[in-house]
């Protein structure tokens, strides 16, 4: 295969999210190499990584983003594309930190103080990373404090707050008044079931998105 | 005492609880407790949970159990007190439904998905086993799986229910209504798809729960009664969809709301009508009180 025909393979591989050769799912391509594989075979051939990320990682991250949002596929099949993605950038982290691929910019997440819930939260992260920006996850039960460490230690990064719980929205409002009041020029995301555009005027935060292609789209035109 | 399905096949439509998540917020739960621990911490303000429902005309009770799988607990640090949790949980229910009403002993998803490799087959089996065991160990006659979106591990749940214990099963997923008014969950699994899946899978009682109100849930009936004319349902919708207004999260669906819906589920085929999220005991007395008066 030749650089063109690896790139558009390790895309199919991560849109349907074929892992490796060993991977079980999709069915339909078993035994075929996956994006473990092909991405290794692209960079011993000279495909350079900055290539890897945008023709192959971004491009199918994107499709998967959009038939998200279309209801063509579901949680489940986000979830092996994200693993495929993220078996693809495993091989390209050296050149992230030598500065030779350089990403979009940093985006912190966590799920607010009180909440448990991560599906969303990582769901999110999944495709705002693949989308080729760095992203922080803080994890569950994140406290102000947290976030405000995290935004210290990033500069310039915008921050995703997520919660599933219609109880912990007003932990929400307190975190995103906390960083607004320490740092008024942070961008604030929020999402999440109960969450909507009027809860986000209400409090004060600066983009909300009832799906991950939505805050991928809100980040991207940050940058643009 | 009567299996519910028995009841149902006699022509009868029962009536189930409403929400406890809320109700226990109300009752001093706080963000981050751990809802399990008041079986042993607060045993009394459970048992007013309880005990109000069936005072308000529930035929059956569910158990203070929903997260009370090792999984859900371990986040607590409670992995370590599953049996003694929801075996409380059975018996404060029992308490109120007396000896002729049924207890529903609730399990919830554990949050782990099986496509990704979070957590292997046998290992869900071995957390709902060990759930099962104990609710039914501290009186449930029955136990509802609900709060499902991924069909696989409702039908691991169901196995390790109906081969662990003698309990009826129930289980219910909870839906999400598309731009183009289909329904499905999370995971992309439909109400027929459902139907068809868990009946194989050996269920007594399948359903709806949560996310959508009343009205949502008189179309998902619907279309489980087209994919199965025989299976019994149960539906506990929430209190309408919720509303952030100074700074607390309303459910605005009101007692009257929810009764002008009972006779359409009923029509659209539900034999056993409850509520979730927002839900309280005025709610479902006026559910109890338009069923009696069919």
């Amino acid at each position: 295969m030749n650089a063109e025909e690896i790139l558009l393979k390790l895309a199919e591989c991560v849109e349907f999210g074929k892992v490796n050769k060993a991977a079980p799912f999709p069915p339909a391509m078993k035994g075929m190499d996956g994006a473990d594989e092909l991405t290794k075979q692209a960079l011993e051939i000279g495909v350079k990584p900055v290539d890897i990320l945008n023709e192959a990682l971004i491009k199918a991250m994107d499709k998967v983003g959009e038939k998200f949002t279309q209801k063509k596929i579901f949680v489940p099949q986000m979830l092996i594309a994200a693993k495929a993605m993220n078996a693809s950038m495993e091989h390209l982290k050296p050149f992230f930190q030598s500065g030779e691929v350089k990403r979009k910019g940093k985006f912190i997440i966590g799920t607010v103080a009180g909440d448990l819930h991560d599906i969303g939260k990582n769901l999110v992260a999944m495709i705002v990373e693949g989308a080729g920006w760095e992203v922080i996850d803080l994890g569950v039960d994140v406290s102000a404090a947290k976030f405000l460490q995290a935004i210290k230690e990033n500069e310039g990064a915008v921050v995703g707050l997520s919660a599933l719980l219609t109880t912990t929205m007003l932990s929400m409002k307190n975190i995103v008044a906390e960083i607004k009041r320490e740092y008024p020029n942070v961008t604030c995301l929020i999402g999440g079931a109960p969450i909507n555009d009027q809860f986000m005027v209400e409090i004060g935060a600066d983009g909300y998105s009832s799906d991950p292609q939505g805050a991928v789209n809100y980040l991207n035109a940050l940058v643009a | 005492m009567n299996k519910i399905s028995q009841e149902i096949l006699s022509g009868n439509i029962l009536v189930s609880d409403g929400a406890w998540g809320t109700f226990l917020q109300q009752k001093g739960l706080l963000p981050g407790e751990c809802p399990e621990s008041w079986n042993t911490l607060h045993p009394e303000k459970v048992l007013e949970i309880a005990q109000s429902y069936i005072d308000a005309g529930s035929d059956m009770i569910e158990t203070n159990s929903f997260g009370g799988n090792r999984i859900k607990l371990s986040y607590f640090g409670k992995e370590d007190q599953v049996y003694e949790l929801n075996k409380a949980a059975a018996e404060i229910s029992r308490k109120a439904a007396g000896p002729n009403k049924h207890v529903l002993g609730s399990i919830g998803p554990t949050g782990k998905f099986l496509i990704t490799g979070d957590v292997t087959e046998e290992e869900l089996f071995e957390v709902f086993k060990e759930q099962a065991i104990a609710l039914e160990a501290g009186g449930a006659d029955a136990l509802i799986i609900e709060t499902m979106t991924d069909i696989d591990e409702a039908k691991i749940a169901i196995r390790a229910c109906k081969e662990n214990t003698s309990c009826e099963v129930i289980c219910t997923m909870t839906f999400d209504k598309t731009d183009e008014a289909v329904f499905y969950t999370m995971m992309g699994v439909t109400p027929a798809d459902m139907t068809t899946e868990l009946v194989d899978a050996g269920v007594d009682i399948i359903g709806a729960n949560c996310g959508n109100g009343m009205e949502n849930m008189v179309g998902i009936t619907k279309e489980i009664r087209a994919a199965n004319a025989e299976i019994p349902i149960l539906i506990h919708a929430n209190a309408g969809a919720p509303v952030f207004q100074n700074n607390e999260t309303l459910f605005l669906e009101t007692p009257d709301i929810t009764a002008g819906f009972v006779n359409p589920l009923i029509d659209a085929g539900a034999n056993i009508i409850g509520g979730c999220c927002g839900t309280t005991p005025a709610h479902i007395k006026s559910i109890a009180q338009m069923v009696k008066r069919n």
